[in-house]
């Protein structure tokens, strides 16, 4: 079993799905119980990688290759990495607590919506693990069908219009991302990751490979400008669809970074580095304000995740600012440990504040902010939960919100104490509009009678807020393990982008 | 000998204990229990800290500085959380745990018929086991815990009374005003971690020497001593969580809140936490002239000015509140000029008496069945003896009276600031000077308003049983009642209310003579205090010290603070015991000065215009043109247009006439035939045609 880990772990929820979908939706409770057998049987097998990793060590392990497409050399390659287990970890995790939040929430062909939830599930670990660029191509585009059925089935009024942005949005994006890689094979006849980060590149070469993947992940983390399209899948997607494209899918846009940019075009990278950062710090001040002003709950929280997400491209960027400007490791370091843990843990925050309101709107079938006020009147546990993942959201220490801007903001300073002003702008703004949102929403008198017939959450959405709330806490009060997890691999990756290739 | 660990960790989590059990488990504990085990957390944190105290003081122990655990480990780069507990530590240790002790015991009588009892208990515990983590702190990373940690507290205290759309108003605005703090409080901590290469007290401060001569470019062609970015930084974030102007307008807002929760948090301990960081970072501030006088320059303006606006104030909390503000700039002030212990001492007296000058206020409210008004006041003496008393001491300490604790603290602040020859000591001179006459304006008409001169309310009995339940839900019942009309007299508040009383009454008339001498002039603080032998303002008044008995009987002397008291005196005695329409007379001469003050300068006014109401502009001009106007609408939904509009044009060229294939056919071929004939020569050249 150890051997192939991580096939069993892509193809076990993939595979699980085919009984969810043969239970029909005549028996829609063994759908429902199935897929639930199936997220907690993948989340148990991830533990293993606990195991089976060794993080002193660092490096790619676990590696498992064949050969996929003899006649153009493409591998079905597989490896983890500290980062790529971590990020599988959240995505096992938070593919539970999908799959129970769901419950008898999808009422619509459930065991359709379950087993997409769980091919999903497969394929985003298969992205995090691919370690063949084709491979990752490959399930970086599939990924977009799960998802496209998700919201155009069980979406909102407006999913055909959602679907189709972030549809053309992404694919859009991915197409450079397939001319880069052709225009690597062509030089270095494989998709071997390992080889192409070794692959010599001229200045000009790697200007163009950079933006191409730039425009790729971009779209996908998303930054400034691409992002619009978050807010309206947000929008109109079921809860659990928000819940997963907010927790997990927007890390692929950072990991490819991580993946792709730096390893292969290193020398581009700095040089437009300050793209990047800028972008990101625009990302946190502009869609800061942009968020204060959102009449819709998910709109609100998909944009308080752009601005979360500046913090990861940020932490990558401005590594090359410390390492190869000042060969200030230590504070690289720190800068790419916080990229990464604010990754994980906005796949918390985001997913736990989307499965907040994903509560209300059970009960009152409105995102609008203004149809809310004095939920803590009628649900107190509700609103303990909710004022955690609030605080969490605006980066309370404690909290997991805090860790990774906490590193972002210290490395920043150290790259160039600008940045790191407006980077702590969001220790303004962020509160701003996050408690803002508390106000509205939570506290104060019940004005609308609606409000006054809601019902305290019950066990089942006790227990995903709970384990949200587990998750955050864990990580706020002791991140060194999940950092002592990635460190090898994040300092390997520091080294490995201080060398020039040309 | 050293200190025990398990003791310090009991200390810091037997109040976080309480605060769980009573949180979550309160259904089952009940009231009762809840606070049971709260009080018996806290009391236990109190107990050992006492013994702490002692072992410092008398013990011989050494201070204590360890680690607990490792947060994060990133190359060469430490995050732990650990405690350093040295003797400061160990004075904010008993001021805060005394201090809550008693309110803990206090909010059994004024929080008894709320619905909120248990969360409140559990809130406060919290809040305490937060702030110490914050005093015990070794390293900058847990000081932001604890700083943030705190203000969460407070967040959700002042919204206590979650229904009341200004407690709700109040307690975003306190936490918004309070992260601008923070905002620079960061950017401290991350100038400290670039200059000095780690987080952790001990070796940032014996590095902290090598800042001198560094600087930062702020902006090409500028460069900023770095001790002095690093010090104001860091004081920003004091002035958030300390309320120093222009920082300081979240703090009478927080007055929401209950009261017994203004007492701890809002007077004598969360607000000090900046006074506290400051002080624990005098090696870094000593470094910075500069950053001196800016602190002191704040100081100095916040107790003067928000001080003037307490006269004005009719709520009985709120002169309490303004009074607050002025005293946090006494404290600062007194960092300014170097006199840091000073500023810890007057922070330690101030906890006493102003926690005592709260609760009082509290058990003041509670027999006017919560009314705050002072105009419907009067009289109250001989109704409730003991909170009449102890309030009174507690006002003549906040005055400086000579004796009482107050005195001891404020006095050797503005000697201080008369010794100092810093860049603007003259006006933080006269500011002080100022301030002490202000302090006693507020205070005697607070004090003649509320418990002497005519009754200015009426007892109506048996006013109908049906108001009983407003009681339940007294803090909706504010716009009901008539002001001034009561159903029964006031009468003094039960033994759990007026015990807390007379417990801080003792140490705000005391304790200042019996500690004066060694903590402020013998060097108490020992290490945890640092400061250059040229700024040694204190060091100075200490040869000028002999003894608490001399220092008070020349505190008498008219020439200096006691002058300004006594004429405060005769003043307010004046006015509000002989002649009280002298007040409405006087308020109508100036009428333009009582404006602005009523006012209060415009600054809410001016802050909520421009951040909250422009915060929002921009967010929707933002919104509108950038996402929606150009990203979405020209980029987005403008290139799927245009795609649209190709499409609509290429879908008629294949109108499907044969005619019109048949013309484009033509037309194709003759365009290849002239660019044949045109570029043929090169074309066969070059290889790319065929021959």
């Amino acid at each position: 079993m150890f051997n192939h880990l991580l096939s069993l772990l892509i193809w076990l929820p993939v595979a699980g799905a085919i009984p969810v979908l043969l239970a029909g939706s005549a028996r829609p409770n063994l759908a429902r119980w199935l897929s639930l057998l199936v997220a907690v049987l993948t989340f148990v097998v991830s533990l293993f990688l606990l195991v089976q990793y060794n993080p002193d060590t660092g490096g790619m392990q676990l590696t498992e290759s064949y050969l996929w497409i003899a006649s153009w050399g493409v591998h079905y390659g597989l490896a983890v990495d500290g980062i790529s287990v971590a990020l599988i970890l959240m995505t096992t995790f938070v593919g539970i607590l999908v799959i129970a939040g769901a419950w008898e929430v999808i009422q619509d062909r459930p065991h359709q919506y379950m087993a997409a939830m769980l091919i999903l599930e497969g394929l985003l670990i298969g992205v995090f693990c691919a370690t063949d660029a084709l491979l990752f191509y490959a399930l970086f585009e599939a990924i977009l069908i799960p998802m496209f059925i998700l919201i155009g089935i069980w979406g909102g009024p407006r999913r055909v219009y959602a679907t189709l942005k972030f549809f053309i949005y992404t694919f859009f994006g991915s197409v450079f991302m397939l001319i880069a890689l052709l225009y690597l094979y062509q030089k270095a006849h494989t998709f071997d990751l390992a080889t192409l980060a070794a692959l010599p590149l001229t200045l000009k070469e790697q200007s163009w490979i950079f933006f191409a993947f730039l425009i790729a992940f971009a779209i996908k983390v998303p930054m400034v400008p691409v992002h619009t399209w978050l807010p309206d899948a947000h929008v109109e997607a079921p809860t659990g669809g928000s819940v997963v494209l907010a927790a997990v899918m927007l890390k692929i846009g950072g990991y490819g970074f991580l993946r792709f940019s730096l390893p292969i075009v290193p020398d581009a990278s700095e040089h437009f580095a300050w793209v990047v950062i800028a972008l990101s710090l625009i990302a946190v001040v502009y869609i800061g304000y942009v968020a204060l002003v959102q009449e819709d709950m998910k709109k609100l929280v998909a944009y308080s995740s752009v601005a979360h997400m500046g913090f990861v491209t940020l932490g990558i960027f401005i590594a090359f600012m410390l390492v190869r400007g000042s060969a200030n490791t230590d504070m690289a370091q720190l800068g790419m440990q916080g990229a990464m843990i604010q990754m994980i843990s906005h796949g918390f925050v985001s997913g736990a504040m989307f499965t907040c309101i994903g509560v209300l709107y059970d009960r009152m079938h409105t995102r609008s902010i203004k149809d809310y006020g004095g939920v803590i009147n009628v649900m107190p546990w509700f609103g303990f939960f909710y004022v955690l993942f609030a605080m969490a959201n605006c980066g309370l220490p404690g909290t997991s919100g805090f860790v990774g801007e906490f590193m972002v903001i210290l490395a920043s300073f150290s790259a160039n104490p600008w940045i790191a002003v407006f980077a702590a702008f969001t220790l303004i703004i962020g509160a701003a509009y996050t408690l803002w949102l508390v106000k509205r929403v939570l506290w104060g008198d019940i004005t609308n009678p609606h409000v006054a017939e809601m019902k305290e959450i019950n066990g089942r959405e006790t227990f995903v807020l709970v384990a949200f709330a587990a998750a955050v806490l864990a990580l706020g009060i002791w991140p060194q393990p999940l950092v002592h997890l990635m460190d090898s691999s994040v300092s390997q990756l520091v080294h490995q982008i201080a060398i020039h290739k040309i | 000998m050293g200190l025990s660990t398990s003791i310090l960790l009991t200390i810091a989590l037997a109040p976080l204990v309480g605060c769980v059990l009573a949180g979550f488990l309160g259904k089952f504990l009940g009231r009762a229990g809840s606070h049971t085990v709260t009080i018996l957390g806290v009391a236990i944190s109190c107990a050992l800290s006492f013994y702490v105290l002692y072992q410092l003081t008398l013990g011989g122990a050494e201070t204590y500085n360890q680690n607990i655990y490792t947060w994060f480990q990133i190359g060469h780069f430490n995050a732990s959380v650990g405690f350093l507990v040295d003797r400061l530590t160990a004075m904010m240790l008993v001021v805060v745990s005394f201090v809550s002790l008693l309110v803990h015991v206090y909010t059994i009588g004024y929080m008894a018929d709320d619905d909120g009892y248990k969360r409140f208990f559990s809130y406060i515990s919290l809040f305490t086991f937060s702030m110490f983590m914050l005093v015990m702190s070794n390293n900058f990373m847990q000081l932001f815990f604890g700083w943030e940690a705190v203000g969460l507290v407070s967040y959700l205290l002042i919204g206590f009374w979650y229904k009341r759309p200004t407690a709700i108003f109040a307690n975003l605005k306190a936490f918004l005003v309070n992260r601008v703090g923070d905002f620079g409080f960061l950017l401290g901590i991350a100038a400290v971690l670039y200059f000095l290469g780690t987080l952790d007290y001990a070796t940032a401060f014996d590095s902290a020497p090598s800042l001198i001569g560094k600087t930062l470019q702020i902006t090409a062609g500028t460069q900023w001593d770095a001790a002095t970015v690093i010090c104001i930084c860091l004081f920003i974030g004091a002035m958030g969580k300390s309320a120093q102007v222009p920082l300081h307008v979240w703090l009478p807002d927080s007055m929401e809140g209950p009261t017994p929760i203004s007492a701890l948090i809002h007077a004598a301990t969360m607000v000090t936490a900046g006074i506290f960081m400051v002080a624990r970072m005098s090696p870094l501030f000593e470094l910075s002239q500069s950053a001196l006088s800016f602190v002191m320059v704040i100081g100095a303006t916040t107790a003067l000015f928000t001080g003037l606006i307490g006269i004005v104030q009719n709520d009985i909390k709120r002169v309490v509140a303004y009074s607050t503000l002025s005293q946090l700039g006494y404290m600062t002030v007194a960092l300014g000029v170097s006199a840091y212990s000073g500023a810890v001492y007057h922070l330690m007296t101030h906890a006493f008496f102003k926690a005592l000058l709260f609760l009082g206020a509290g058990s003041v409210i509670i027999a006017m069945h919560h009314e705050q008004d002072m105009r419907y006041m009067g009289g109250l003496r001989k109704y409730m003896p003991i909170t009449w008393i102890t309030m009174w001491i507690g006002s003549l300490a906040l005055c400086g009276v000579p004796f009482f604790s107050g005195f001891y603290s404020k006095d050797a602040i503005i000697e201080a600031v008369g010794e100092s020859h810093r860049w603007g000591s003259h006006y933080a001179y006269f500011c002080v000077m100022a301030g002490a006459l202000v302090t006693s304006l507020y205070t005697f008409r607070q004090m003649y308003l509320t418990f002497h001169g005519k009754e200015r309310f009426t007892v109506v009995a048996h006013h109908g049983h049906a108001h009983h339940d407003a009681h339940d839900d007294h803090h909706d019942d504010h716009g009901h009642h008539e002001p001034g009309v009561l159903e029964h007299a006031p009468k003094e508040s039960p033994w759990v209310v007026t015990l807390p009383l007379v417990l801080l009454a003792i140490p705000s008339l005391l304790v200042g003579f019996f500690t004066v001498g060694p903590m402020l002039f013998g060097g108490w603080f020992g290490s945890a205090i640092h400061v250059d032998e040229a700024n040694n303002v204190l060091g100075e008044l200490g040869q000028k010290f002999h003894g608490s008995l001399s220092m008070a009987l020349h505190g008498f002397s008219l020439i200096g603070p006691f002058g300004l008291v006594l004429l405060a005196f005769v003043i307010q005695t004046y006015i509000y015991l002989f002649n009280p329409s002298m007040a409405d007379k006087i308020k109508s001469a100036l009428k333009p000065l009582w404006t602005v003050l009523d006012r209060k300068y415009w600054v809410d006014d001016v802050y909520f215009a421009v951040f909250a109401r422009g915060g929002l502009k921009l967010g929707r001009l933002f919104w509108k043109a950038g996402d929606t106007a150009v990203i979405d609408d020209t980029m987005v939904n403008g290139s799927v247009s245009l795609i649209h509009r190709v499409a609509a044009m290429t879908r008629r060229l294949q109108s499907g006439y044969l005619y019109h294939y048949a013309f484009a056919m033509i037309l194709g071929l003759i365009l290849l035939l002239g660019g044949y004939w045109f570029f043929g020569s090169g074309l066969i050249g070059s290889g790319l045609v065929g021959q």
